[in-house]
């Protein structure tokens, strides 16, 4: 069977969500947190814009990318607010982690 | 430009060009709010009007239809919810006016809270017109973004850390929700909820779809196991921004999770689902209420009561959606959960704004603090009572209709376990709100300081939204009718 270009695109979307919850769900500092937010939502807009080319015949389907690219302006905002957050945050409480996971043995190394 | 066009546009766009002017005028935010509150409300009542004369309306934006255009959608819940929305941000707008009235000093929070208010509403507005999950998706993301910055407005430590505890919830479930509608899209082509309706269920990656828009929606309701933001950060924000947070927020992604369940994809509803989700909301009924009996400041006791009251909203899936669907008692079930989510809306509002004057009263909300408050703030006890009414669903408030109606689906369903677990709910929420009030009525200690005075203006904001509650109760009938007006598949039933 011959990977077709959006099948390979699907599947790069897939490892990518993948990839994204693991960094999600492990990391305690928040910034990497934001990271691995960002690792999803490609992966999303990959997989959503793989899913749009499906007739060889008739190209592909422009209404994903209008989604995606609306789709990209919300995930660059999150981000941005995200950001801002975690640095006034951090001014404040001396660290880049929530209160609750903010203890000794860190599995990330290092402080900022 | 038809009325409908014009009531339509009124109410999407005069809080977002509100917003707009009260961020470029800073200092003028409260008029501001009253300009849009006017037309906002005049737009809602045209609108609830053109309902109850000449059913659901429908606008295509531009003139194009679906699938390509945008389609915007009013009918009875709808109009419900934004009308309820409008009431309750008017009363809460009137008791914001003065913490965060721009004076000669520059305060960051009295320069941001009017913007973020007013995006807010605009933000729930269009989540409610919306007829397309696509849309949907960008109306709950500007919510979530702007009730994160209202949760970290006063840019304290504990608040920060809620607003980004809230925030990491809160991406989460968008990006489960926008996978979910790639996926529905990559099936079916399309992501309006009418032309879904006909097509969902064909594919076989529908009920992954289903179940990552479902996880995302309930992660922003604050359902159990998702709820553990909730608390903190309703609690810490203040108190106007707490009633906004509580009282209509997650009633939006609810908003969604019915119009996905109950119109885009009814086919899709298994039972398994269906009391996966009413079982979820039974355990955050117990765990919330528990938790509430335990606190001893007033606005974490308000806050985990919300953590309750939102689960046994979730009850409408068992007994309204799949099979249930179209059975007698389907549309008891179905009003009786909007009843509860609207009566809340109005009474957790208006008990979060007592909270917030009975803080500027006395400076804190510790329990103790408030032995003898009454004598003080007559008219905010007597408001924050009649609240409690209707939460614990006491005759004759909204709150009473909306158990009544689900109690009796429930027995006419065969499934007696959710109306135990409603009479359960209202017992825990007589026993956690008893404390306050008990002591709200006690007699103050001696030495304790004398409350600084609240004008008594300002304490009728929170009566009039609980006295609305209770009105929804009384007068049940019109509102009764009125949401079921273009509900698919209406088998209108009685409240008999």
């Amino acid at each position: 069977m011959v990977l077709s270009a959006s099948l390979l695109y699907g599947l790069c979307g897939a490892a990518l969500i993948g990839l994204g919850l693991y960094g999600f769900v492990v990391h305690r500092r928040l910034i990497r947190r934001v990271l691995a937010f960002n690792v999803i939502g490609s992966g999303i807009f990959l997989l959503f814009g793989a899913a749009a080319y499906r007739d060889p015949v008739a190209g592909s389907d422009p209404v994903p990318q209008a989604m995606i690219i609306t789709g990209i302006v919300v995930a660059l905002s999150a981000t941005a607010l995200a950001l801002a957050l975690i640095v006034a945050h951090a001014r404040l409480a001396r660290s880049d982690a929530l209160p609750e996971d903010d203890r000794s043995g860190d599995p990330d190394e290092g402080r900022p | 430009m038809t009325a409908s066009a014009l009531a339509l546009a009124l109410i999407l766009t005069a809080p977002l060009f509100g917003a707009l002017a009260a961020m470029l005028m800073g200092r003028r935010g409260p008029a501001i709010a009253l300009a849009t509150i006017i037309a906002t409300a005049a737009g809602t009542l045209i609108l609830l009007v053109i309902i109850a004369t000449e059913g659901a309306v429908h606008l295509a934006i531009g003139g194009w239809e679906a699938p390509l255009g945008i389609q915007l959608r009013a009918d009875g819940l709808a109009g419900g919810f934004i009308a309820t929305t409008a009431l309750v941000m008017g009363a809460i707008l009137a008791v914001a006016a003065k913490p965060f009235a721009g004076g000669k000093t520059e305060r960051r929070s009295a320069y941001t809270f009017w913007p973020l208010a007013l995006l807010l509403w605009g933000a729930l507005n269009a989540i409610f017109l919306s007829g397309d999950l696509f849309n949907l998706y960008v109306g709950l993301e500007l919510l979530t973004l702007v009730a994160v910055a209202l949760v970290g407005i006063e840019g304290k430590r504990e608040t920060l850390a809620a607003a980004l505890r809230y925030m990491m919830f809160a991406l989460m479930g968008s990006l489960l929700y926008l996978l979910g509608a790639a996926l529905l899209y990559a099936a079916h082509g399309t992501l309006d909820i009418a032309l879904l309706a006909e097509r969902v269920g064909s594919a076989p990656g529908d009920i992954v779809a289903a179940a990552a828009i479902t996880g995302g929606l309930a992660a922003k309701t604050a359902l159990f196991p998702f709820h553990a933001w909730l608390p903190p950060a309703h609690s810490g924000a203040p108190a106007p921004a707490s009633a906004m947070l509580s009282g209509l927020v997650p009633k939006a992604s609810f908003y969604i999770l019915l119009r996905f369940w109950f119109e885009a994809a009814p086919d899709l509803a298994g039972s398994g689902v269906l009391m996966l989700l009413g079982g979820l909301g039974a355990f955050a009924m117990v765990y919330g209420s528990l938790l509430a009996l335990h606190q001893d400041r007033l606005k974490l006791i308000i806050a985990y009561s919300t953590v309750a009251q939102l689960g046994y909203l979730f009850f409408i899936f068992p007994l309204a959606g799949g099979e249930s669907a179209a059975q007698p008692w389907a549309a008891g079930a179905w009003s009786g959960a909007i009843f509860h989510a609207l009566s809340h809306a109005m009474a957790k509002a208006s008990m979060f704004l007592c909270a917030g004057l009975i803080i500027e009263a006395i400076g804190h909300d510790r329990l103790p603090g408030m032995k003898g408050i009454v004598r003080a703030l007559p008219m905010t006890v007597f408001a924050f009572a009649l609240a409690a009414i209707t939460l614990m669903g006491l005759p004759p408030s909204g709150g009473f209709t909306a158990k009544y109606l689900m109690m009796t689906a429930s027995f006419a369903a065969g499934q007696p376990f959710w109306a135990l677990m409603l009479i359960l709910a209202g017992l825990l929420a007589a026993a956690y709100l008893y404390r306050p009030l008990a002591l709200a009525f006690a007699l103050p200690d001696e030495d304790a300081p004398a409350p600084k005075a609240v004008s008594r203006a300002r304490q009728f904001a929170p009566l009039a939204l609980a006295l609305a509650a209770i009105l929804l109760g009384i007068l049940s009938a019109a509102p009764f009718a009125f949401i079921q007006i273009g509900r698919p598949g209406a088998a209108v039933e009685g409240l008999e």
